[in-house]
């Protein structure tokens, strides 16, 4: 009777862990890791932009449609526009705030195609990630080599979201993109309210738009 | 003759802009000559657009990439006998050891350091002065300030300068000529290297003179803590963000030693070929 109700038990309990790990594998093939999410999209623009001979013409549009696709689902713009935007993120409307997000986002990318127009195939140093499993909040970083310079890194701070890693900052060089926009933000917001940002934020992404449209032209 | 007057008409258009500079007064606790920064930034800007911007563009469209990247070795090779003894003082031995092993095996294999050889050993180069030097004693950065030509500095960033000019192997060169022809040749082929990186910062940002100094002073603090520095608050603009204390200067390195540290190997590789060939190195570093 009792070495039965021991085989039983382990039977059950085997059979538990099995299904235990098996779910837990399938959680894991949802939600790729963030270093390799970050390597495989790094790669797979890169590789894209090498061999785009429109790209390489200087074809603006081309670079922002593969940054829009490619890149963009796995930013979360929201966080970083209210971390942009800092502690006047509240006094905000819902309809400011969706428009601040918008406008940020196109000057995000706008700024974002520029450098990825000038790669130049540089290598990368996907550095191992230093975190335990259960971290929901990572920084994964890549290093780009070039001879003779110090090699330049780039950090992408990532959050766990329901549907999966999402970026919050990006610091290149140590410089944080979101703290670096949020003086000139306050700053703006100062002297002329939410409404002035927006104002100054569609003002940047019209100029940015046209003088986009002439260096293309003249090329 | 000529020299004089560009000279004298030179200091002339930086009293005024500075004139007009000073009427505009910042807010941020970080840069209180704002009106007198803003003034020389413009100059500078000024300066870029009339000069620096176009020899450098016609120095990158001229002289081929190869070429180009033998000049930037050269001048980082010299660059890596102060980034060694400035590791030495900033409490980084075995930092320095790669730093002058570099020194050794660019001059030597790499003729002259045109080649940057010991990059493809896992050497890998440093960026130091004695800025980050004396940050990492413990000086916090001081008043933001722009000097005209140079550009984007701090008050001990400044005091760091006066050591690295005056040290400099290239500003010490003589004869004159050659050391001026070599200046204005690292100059170009410096600001040609940031063509990309400025224009992609005339597209980020708003206020470029805002959008640089906060750059700026970002990323000299994450030079200082080689790369790790504490995690800044996700609200506050930088200019409120209490800075932590310095620490004591062996205290940083210790707790944010393992993510900034090259590869062990590396350095244990640097060390075992720093004993062959650093005798002949010293001599060939022009």
């Amino acid at each position: 009777m009792f070495p039965m109700f021991v085989r039983f038990a382990t039977v059950v309990a085997t059979m538990a862990f099995i299904v235990a790990g098996g779910a837990r594998a399938q959680a894991q093939a949802e939600i790729q890791a963030p270093d390799l999410l970050v390597k495989n999209v790094t790669l797979e623009v890169v590789d894209i932009i090498l061999k785009d001979k429109d790209i390489q013409k200087g074809d603006r549009k081309k670079v922002i449609a593969l940054i829009e696709a490619k890149v963009l689902p796995h930013f979360n713009f929201q966080a970083m526009t209210s971390s942009a935007v800092g502690r006047n993120w509240d006094k905000a409307s819902a309809d400011q705030k969706t428009r601040l997000i918008d406008e940020f986002k196109t000057l995000l990318v706008r700024t974002y195609s520029s450098a990825l127009a000038s790669y130049s195939n540089q290598k990368f140093d996907f550095r191992p990630l230093r975190a335990k499993p259960t971290d929901t909040d990572v920084t994964v970083n890549v290093r780009i080599m070039q001879s003779g310079s110090q090699p330049v890194t780039i950090d992408y701070d990532m959050e766990k979201r329901p549907g999966g890693w999402k970026v919050w900052d990006v610091r290149v060089g140590g410089i944080s993109l979101v703290a670096n926009y949020r003086t000139e933000f306050d700053n703006l917001i100062r002297e002329s309210g939410i409404d002035g940002l927006i104002k100054a934020l569609v003002a940047k992404n019209d100029s940015q738009g046209q003088s986009t449209v002439a260096g293309t032209q003249k090329k | 003759m000529t020299i004089k007057r560009i000279i004298r008409n030179l200091v002339l258009a930086l009293l005024l802009a500075a004139a007009a500079g000073c009427a505009t007064t910042g807010a941020d606790g970080r840069d209180p000559f704002e009106g007198f920064n803003r003034a020389m930034y413009s100059f500078n800007d000024g300066f870029d657009n009339a000069i620096g911007k176009p020899v450098s563009t016609a120095y990158r469209d001229v002289i081929p990439g190869p070429v180009r990247g033998w000049v930037r070795n050269f001048f980082a090779n010299i660059a890596d006998l102060w980034n060694g003894a400035n590791n030495l003082l900033q409490g980084k031995p075995a930092d320095m050891v790669t730093d002058w092993a570099r020194f050794a095996f660019n001059s030597t294999l790499g003729v002259f350091g045109i080649n940057d050889v010991a990059s493809d050993m896992g050497l890998e180069k440093h960026d130091e002065d004695f800025g980050q030097t004396f940050g990492r004693w413990g000086a916090s950065d001081g008043a933001y300030i722009v000097w005209p030509f140079l550009g984007s500095s701090s008050v001990r960033d400044s005091a760091g300068l006066v050591f690295d000019l005056s040290l400099d192997p290239v500003l010490l060169h003589k004869p004159v000529r050659v050391r001026n022809a070599m200046t204005v040749l690292r100059a170009t082929g410096k600001r040609a290297d940031l063509l990309d990186a400025s224009r992609i910062l005339e597209e980020a940002a708003l206020d470029k003179y805002v959008f640089q100094r906060d750059a700026y002073l970002q990323r000299r603090r994450n030079q200082v803590y080689d790369g790790n520095p504490p995690r800044a608050s996700r609200e506050t603009p930088l200019a409120e963000a209490s800075e932590p204390a310095p620490e004591s200067p062996t205290a940083v390195p210790a707790a944010e030693a393992p993510v900034a540290r090259p590869d062990p190997a590396a350095i244990e590789a640097a060390v075992r070929l720093l004993e062959q060939p650093a005798s002949p190195a010293v001599g060939t570093g022009g």
